[in-house]
């Protein structure tokens, strides 16, 4: 019995019942309850992009009205994006970075369970945002997430909730990142300095870094929405001497870093997957963690390039132009340093390295379209079509989602203690990766043809390439189901798991994650490990 | 075996935090039904919430912290989440701070028809770009209200400087009060601090009485009005909370909580406190001097 930690009450298992859950401070929970809650929201989020593509089938009008089609893709993103993919992120740091470090738990482990428990309020919100106008709530909120004005002033009552969604995620994520920095600086074990740190508790220190410069600034932008909403002010109103351009930089200025946010913990478990399965170190340790700061740094001062139509000086643009094609040379150094530790590594397929391969692949080609798109004469021809839609959707589905997954089944079988069912998984892999590709790869096609996003009908000759999409998005959707099937499969048994859980993971740039039993005990390292 | 220097004090489960997250959905619940025209008293109802979740959610940290559960490790964390959660704040005011800039210099520009942008002029061709921005495009299109006059620097808003001023000083004429085990002068120095802050917002409050009023500056009166309000009402209100915090502070003090080496409750509200006074100087150079 060590007295290195105090506990209020001297109990080792966990507590019983649904305190165990509602008043949790114990940092596997909570990152299991991000984690699930995460997983719901991905279910009611694709449903959404179901009923999207089930409209696009064909041209004319078949399941939705215009206005709810617009509302349905507002809301699409912004579950993907503030429901999904960040608690998802926040969920596998919950979990893995004070495992990796050595450390007993998260630093502030109440505002831990209070970040978490921001988020169903918030989801509810979000859910109820679609809701009113069924019920004299006014006008849909018909924007997109981009929630540009002045669309998003006439809006109604949907709005304010958006508003306010907002809000609340924005000081869930932002207690979020203060704990997990403070825990990355002061929870590691002795010997565990900086430059031995994971790969994935590096990203998610650019990460947090990055949340607590940005969401404070899209939190005050869309409070001068409400102000000029309901309190007479004209923030975004010429009429009054301001700007509705204004808010474009707002939005951007969150809203591009966020897409890193959304990206650097996926490259982060690459950096883990990757070695695992090469059976090899991480090739250039230090100019991935100094590349993730040069991410980190070109990632604040390039937003405008999503507005390149707004009329911007030729100097402004060009500025911008560079700026972003300068973000191809962070990302392609992490490419290379992946592609270099593949290099004559003893490689195994299992199904995170499946996930990884096609990230490294499918992502690259998200990086050659984003080239094009960051080429501002092009850019005047590419804005707002359907080949915008296609460039994020391969940035942030292998960027982020697939990311995601390859850690899920990383990290699995040392949540659970048993081992997910190999076959299950690669199936899953090929399955979710053959319909994405035939879902989005099409839209390239659309788009360069001048098919216009975020519309609810579209010219006859565009209906092949959407007919394509439509189908790809169903393969990809039902895929999911089986992925489901695999982790409750996975959670109520199968093949034990050893402590190692891979064969190769002391190898990699692994912490002290694997040190401990599959799965840990209720508390790990009561006592602070010494790392050599 | 571990040294003492690295151990650290996990807490048990607790309620508060999930009392706070659902405070606040209905606290602004509330406010979305308030700005559709509902009543307030939902919100109402969340802000009760909120007051007793932080009585009772400080209550047990300071009971933590009385009966020597915080190692020097959790003291770091405490610092290091009070230095984020201000740098969050610092880009919260950066962001109003910016649009005032952009506002200011680029936008105008345009509407008074500078550069390639200034097509829009022909909109209103009688407008002239100036600022502070009193007379609006085509006097404010039916939507806004024209103010008579700006806020001059000089007056109250000086007072409320020197206010600021002089109230770093006292907080900090306490705070080596309390490192020196001086009792009158950490007695003296907080409590004409906390008595600062609450002169500063009374002053405030009639500052914008006679905007209101006198001036007809309002939320209404175009650009100015709306950056003037929105910058010194989020900095005045974080004055509020500052008062209440070093207020909270002041009656922990009376009751002989903090010691010379352990008082960081008092130095993190004092930290909060110079980052407010910081962004008062910001706000009297650009709101209202330049």
């Amino acid at each position: 019995m060590s007295d290195a930690i105090t506990h209020e009450a001297h109990h080792h298992g966990p507590p019983t019942g649904a305190k165990r859950w509602l008043y949790s401070t114990n940092h596997k929970d909570i990152g299991t309850m991000y984690l699930i809650f995460a997983l719901i929201m991905l279910f009611i989020g694709g449903a959404m992009a179901m009923v999207i593509r089930a409209e696009l089938w064909m041209p004319g009008l078949q399941l939705v009205q215009p206005d709810f089609f617009n509302n349905l893709v507002t809301n699409h993103a912004l579950i993907m994006v503030f429901a999904v993919v960040m608690p998802a992120g926040v969920g596998l740091a919950n979990w893995m970075i004070p495992l990796m470090i050595g450390a007993p738990d998260m630093a502030m482990p109440r505002m831990n369970n209070m970040s978490f428990w921001l988020l169903p309020p918030a989801a509810c919100m979000l859910i109820l945002s679609m809701i009113v106008p069924f019920f004299g709530g006014g006008q849909t909120v018909n924007t997109g997430w981009t929630l540009y004005p002045p669309l998003s002033i006439q809006s109604g009552m949907g709005m304010d909730l958006l508003i306010f969604t907002i809000h609340i995620l924005g000081v869930s994520s932002i207690m979020g990142s203060i704990n997990i920095i403070t825990t990355i600086i002061n929870m590691r074990a002795p010997g565990m300095t900086m430059m031995k740190l994971p790969m994935f508790v590096w990203s998610w220190f650019y990460t947090a870094l990055l949340l607590i410069v940005v969401m404070p600034i899209f939190a005050g932008g869309v409070t001068m929405l409400l102000f000029d909403r309901h309190f007479g002010t004209s923030f975004f109103d010429a009429a009054g001497g301001g700007d509705p351009v204004l808010f474009q930089h707002i939005f951007w200025f969150f809203g591009h870093p966020e897409v890193y946010v959304l990206l650097l913990p996926s490259i982060g478990v690459l950096g883990m997957v990757i070695p695992t399965f090469a059976r090899k170190p991480l090739f250039g340790y230090k100019s991935l963690v100094y590349g993730m700061a040069a991410l980190y740094g070109l990632g604040l001062i390039v937003w405008a390039h999503h507005q390149y139509t707004i009329g911007m000086s030729i100097e402004t643009t060009t500025y911008f132009m560079i700026g972003t094609i300068l973000i191809s040379i962070p990302v392609g150094l992490m490419i290379f340093n992946f592609i270099f530790t593949l290099w004559r590594g003893s490689i195994t397929f299992e199904t995170p390295m499946l996930f990884a391969l096609g990230i490294i692949v499918m992502f690259s080609f998200a990086g050659t379209t984003g080239v094009m798109l960051a080429v501002v004469p092009a850019d005047l021809q590419y804005h707002d079509t359907y080949f915008v839609v296609a460039h994020f959707h391969y940035a942030l589905i292998p960027g982020s989602l697939f990311g995601l997954y390859a850690a899920v089944f990383f990290w699995l079988p040392k949540w659970t203690g048993h081992m997910y069912n190999e076959r299950l998984g690669k199936i899953f892999f090929w399955w979710t990766t053959i319909g994405f590709n035939l879902t989005f790869f099409p839209q390239h096609f659309s788009g360069l043809a001048g098919m216009p996003r975020r519309i609810v009908d579209y010219n006859m000759i565009f209906t092949e390439f959407n007919v394509m999409s439509s189908v790809g998005a169903f393969i990809f959707g039902l895929s999911h189901l089986l992925f489901l099937y695999i982790i409750i499969k996975t959670i109520k048994g199968g093949e034990k798991a050893t402590d190692e859980v891979w064969e190769g993971s002391s190898i990699g740039c692994a912490g002290l994650e694997w040190t401990v039993p599959s799965p840990p005990p209720f508390h790990t390292f009561e006592t602070a490990p010494q790392v050599k | 075996m571990t040294s003492n220097e690295d151990s650290y004090y996990l807490p048990d489960l607790s309620k508060w935090p999930i009392i706070a997250a659902t405070a606040i959905f209905v606290t602004l619940l509330g406010v979305v039904f308030w700005v559709n025209g509902g009543s307030l008293w939902l919100t109402g109802v969340g802000l009760i919430g909120m007051a007793y979740m932080f009585y009772g959610w400080f209550s047990v940290v300071i009971e933590e912290s009385r009966s020597g559960k915080y190692t020097p490790k959790v003291d770091r964390t405490f610092r290091m989440g009070m230095f984020w959660f201000i740098t969050s704040e610092v880009f919260f005011f950066f962001c109003f701070f910016g649009c005032l800039f952009y506002l200011r210099t680029i936008s105008l520009g345009w509407l008074g028809g500078e550069g390639a942008m200034g097509r829009s002029n022909m909109l209103w061709d009688d407008f002239t770009a100036a600022w502070p921005l009193i007379s609006l495009p085509n006097g404010g299109a039916g939507l806004y209200t024209e103010a008579k006059e700006a806020m001059g620097p000089m007056g109250l808003p000086l007072a409320n400087t020197l206010i600021l001023l002089t109230s770093g000083v006292t907080l900090t004429w306490s705070h080596h009060g309390i490192k020196s085990g001086h009792r009158a002068q950490q007695v003296w120095g907080l409590g004409l601090t906390v008595m600062l802050g609450v002169i500063f917002l009374f002053c405030q409050a009639y500052e914008y009485y006679h905007a209101y009023v006198a001036m007809g500056l309002t939320l209404n009166s175009g650009i100015y009005g709306a950056t003037f309000y929105m910058l010194t009402g989020f900095h005045g209100f974080h004055v509020a909370m500052g008062t209440l915090m070093l207020f909270v502070v002041f009656v922990r003090l009376l009751k002989g909580h903090f010691t010379a080496e352990n008082h960081f409750a008092f130095e993190g509200v004092a930290w909060y406190w110079h980052f407010v006074d910081v962004v008062w100087l910001g706000l009297y150079l650009f709101v209202y001097w330049l």
